[in-house]
């Protein structure tokens, strides 16, 4: 059956060329691979090579041509055996051989509309009969330590966690427990710890990549977001990829600017990933249990700040602080106040104040950024009709201006006043202390965003 | 350990099974590639696609010396990586096609495809990303004991991100079961190995980690499997990673957009002429009388039938459903 041999596309944008110049004639013996023609396209001139082997039958495209479109057949190749009168069957045949793809113009609109991952409505605490002091650190510790007790495939890696027990001392006395096969001293090589740490999880393995501090993760970020991030979908479901991205994020306390900077809208951004931000030393331990025991990448931003801080444990081997689920830390009637992580005791002492006004506020712990708990956060503006949010980051493009969103998408009638955002400045963090205390978000400044959405003085 | 001398014995007598094998199976990469070619250029193939004409002989010596658990991770130039670990033609092609039949239900292109069955980790389309991922995949051979080595294949423009050093690093340090195998087609894209590498001598990057290097004939096939083998021993025993320089070449452009103009037309035919890997092994075996023309000629249509039969079916595999826009992105707990 002879050949017909069509205009290539030889660009991902071409959709017609130019039929330069053939260099088989009519008759000319083809071998695969010998160079047919050669095209222009809308960015080269290329070669066109021959497939299959035979020979050059008719040529339909004259040599210079222009506007040839993708896919009209220019030349006829005959097969091994075959002579010119085959050639008719194939010129009968009108049309390229191949049906176009169809493309989906479906309806974007309808796509567009579907709102991210949004976690299931109805979270209610559960109460513990016992709770243990204790701070963040050994929080985190512990919940690292039970994890690896019960789960042979989960192991830590990253700089100094081991030998030196952790730069913040988080990891401290794992090495004696678990030994160096789990607990893993790298080079400072973050983007090749994140991304041998991808593959180990590839593989099958629960790694936990600690980084100095989130600032580090920069280095890795690549590894982070293409190669954990994403696999799962471009594999089409295959290739799973479970690990664990923590540690220090945000401001720790005169370390400049390079050191002091939260990365929550940055890693909340992506799809594919989960992330968490801990406040409390229960939020520590069950968001980490939580992260290491979930099938998918999850980022713990952690906070150098809150490490040494105290709270109340649950006393439970089955704790666990489900992802997606944020918390009610302070009921109030008048005022949403919803943040994470060190901000959540910022927004408490805030609502304190706000107290002394009159003014009622209920604070949310977010705990989860990436899926958010939209459906706490509309229950509470419900009820009190004025939010403000509250971030150490950035205010564009932040985790505020997601909150801002949502509350126009899901609760625009019911709000009383605008969303206001309270948030770092719009700076990198400066090194002296007053300008370091002018760049965070202060009790006063929250109280004061408070104040304003509900009208008072 | 049994496999162990079981390999000593195959790099010892190379009998005709294995050369026609061979023979077979780079023939198969080389048709696959060019229908993939033809398919591109009918505009059933998008965006970015990479063509391994020309280095059949590296991935195929590589697979005849890898042990049974052994992984395999490469860059974005990666079909005959997946036809030589034994993956579908078929799923590859319609992935190629953007199809629900493909590997990655169509969602991941010719740069994304998996198969964690054949212990295939992807196609990446980061220069250089799959390199430490690939020592992470040698972290977990070791960390499970299952006697398992990663072929982690870069291609010599790969060799210039720092996180190549990065992992050469760790895997020394940890002796950990990595084969790094350098692709070197002598082209990053446009650039050659003189404008971007200072120093040519590629498979000596690793030796300020101690990791062994060698240069290898990556046009011929028994010479990369002669090599393979050798290395992958070292690496399976507990001695820590090695680095195989294969020189080769791709006949055609970076990807099918590429006019390559950036190499001269003869330098191009020479190697085809004189350097073929398939075409070198197909005269050695009707030299030496191993085989008769009509058996090869019966191999070919073998081949550009299963070919064919990829071809049709990544056209006739449907899209994938637009529900598929939301699955896949999160494993549900």
């Amino acid at each position: 059956m002879a050949i017909e041999i069509l205009m290539p596309a030889l660009s991902p944008t071409m959709t017609e060329g130019k039929l330069a110049r053939w260099l088989k004639a009519e008759g000319d013996a083809v071998k695969s691979g010998d160079v047919l023609a050669e095209i222009e396209t809308d960015k080269a001139t290329m070669e066109m090579e021959a497939v299959d082997e035979g020979t050059m039958g008719k040529i339909l495209v004259a040599a210079g041509t222009e506007g040839v479109a993708v896919n009209t057949p220019i030349a006829i190749m005959l097969e091994e055996g075959e002579t010119a009168a085959d050639l008719g069957k194939v010129m009968e045949k009108a049309g390229p051989s191949s049906t176009p793809v169809a493309h989906n113009d479906g309806p974007q609109a309808a796509l567009m509309a579907q709102a991210p991952a949004v976690a299931a409505p109805a979270h209610v605490e559960k109460e513990y009969d016992k709770y243990n002091r204790q701070t963040v650190r050994e929080a985190l510790r512990d919940a690292m330590a039970e994890e690896m007790r019960r789960d042979e495939g989960v192991f830590l890696l990253g700089e100094e966690v081991a030998q030196y027990q952790g730069a913040y001392k988080v990891s401290q006395g794992l090495l004696d427990e678990f030994g160096d096969r789990r607990v893993i001293d790298t080079p400072i090589t973050e983007m090749g710890f994140t991304g041998l740490a991808v593959g180990a999880a590839f593989a099958g393995l629960k790694p936990i990549v600690e980084f100095m501090t989130m600032n580090f993760s920069m280095q890795a970020i690549d590894h982070v977001i293409n190669s954990a991030a994403k696999t799962l979908y471009m594999s089409g479901g295959q290739q799973p990829c479970p690990i664990v991205f923590r540690g220090p994020n945000g401001a720790a306390a005169r370390v400049a600017a390079q050191h002091s900077q939260d990365f929550a809208s940055w890693y909340a951004h992506c799809p594919g990933l989960k992330v968490v931000a801990p406040w409390s030393a229960a939020d520590a331990k069950g968001l980490l249990k939580a992260a290491i025991r979930d099938p998918n990448p999850v980022v713990v931003l952690e906070n150098e700040i809150l490490y040494g801080q105290s709270f109340d444990v649950p006393d439970d081997p089955d704790f666990i602080v489900p992802i997606g689920k944020a918390k009610i830390e302070r009921p109030g009637e008048h005022v949403t106040i919803v943040t994470y992580s060190r901000m959540v005791g910022t927004s408490l002492e805030a609502a304190a104040m706000l107290e002394k006004d009159g003014i009622s506020a209920e604070v949310i712990n977010l705990r989860s950024l990436r899926p958010i708990d939209i459906d706490s956060i509309v229950a509470s503006v419900k009820k009190t009709n004025r939010i403000v949010s509250v971030e150490e980051g950035w205010a564009y493009a932040g985790i505020g201006s997601e909150i801002a969103a949502l509350m126009m998408e899901h609760c625009f009638d019911w709000l009383d006043a605008p969303v206001i955002r309270v948030c770092g400045a719009d700076v990198p963090m400066p090194y002296a202390a007053n300008l370091e205390r002018l760049y965070l978000p202060t009790p006063e400044g929250i109280a004061d965003a408070g104040r304003k959405v509900c009208y008072a003085k | 350990m049994a496999t162990t001398s079981k390999r000593k014995a195959k790099v010892a007598e190379i009998g005709p099974d294995q050369l026609i094998g061979w023979y077979r199976d780079m023939l198969q990469i080389r048709r696959f590639e060019e229908k993939a070619g033809q398919l591109y250029g009918m505009g059933l193939i998008g965006g970015f696609c990479h063509l391994y004409i020309g280095q059949e002989a590296v991935v195929v010596g590589m697979q005849s010396a890898a042990g049974e658990t052994d992984s395999v991770i490469t860059s974005y130039r990666d079909h005959g990586q997946m036809l030589a670990c034994g993956m579908d033609a078929k799923g590859v092609m319609a992935e190629l096609t953007g199809r629900i039949g493909g590997y990655s239900k169509g969602k991941g292109g010719s740069m994304h495809m998996f198969s964690r069955e054949k212990r295939f980790y992807g196609g990446h389309g980061i220069v250089g990303a799959q390199v430490p991922i690939g020592t992470g995949l040698g972290f977990a051979h070791k960390y499970t004991g299952d006697q398992g080595v990663c072929h982690v294949y870069l291609g010599d423009g790969a060799l210039n991100q720092g996180q190549v050093y990065e992992s050469f690093n760790m895997a020394a340090l940890w002796k950990l079961p990595v084969v790094y195998v350098i692709e070197n087609n002598k082209y990053a894209m446009g650039t050659s190995s003189e404008r971007h590498a200072a120093g040519t001598e590629l498979f000596k990057r690793g030796a300020a980690y101690g990791i062994p290097g060698e240069a290898v004939d990556g046009m011929s096939v028994q010479a990369v499997y002669e090599a393979a083998s050798k290395a992958l021993e070292h690496a399976r025993s507990g001695n820590g990673p090695y680095i195989l320089e294969m020189k080769t070449y791709r006949y055609r452009g970076h990807s099918m957009s590429d006019p390559a103009k950036y190499r001269t037309k003869e330098e191009v035919t020479k190697m085809r002429e004189q350097h073929d890997p398939i075409d070198t092994l197909k005269n050695r075996l009707l030299e030496a009388g191993l085989v008769d023309e009509a058996v090869l000629k019966e191999m070919d249509r073998e081949v550009k039938a299963i070919v064919s039969e990829a071809a049709e079916f990544a056209q006739s595999s449907p899209e994938p459903d637009v529900s598929e826009l939301w699955t896949d992105v999160l494993i549900e707990a």
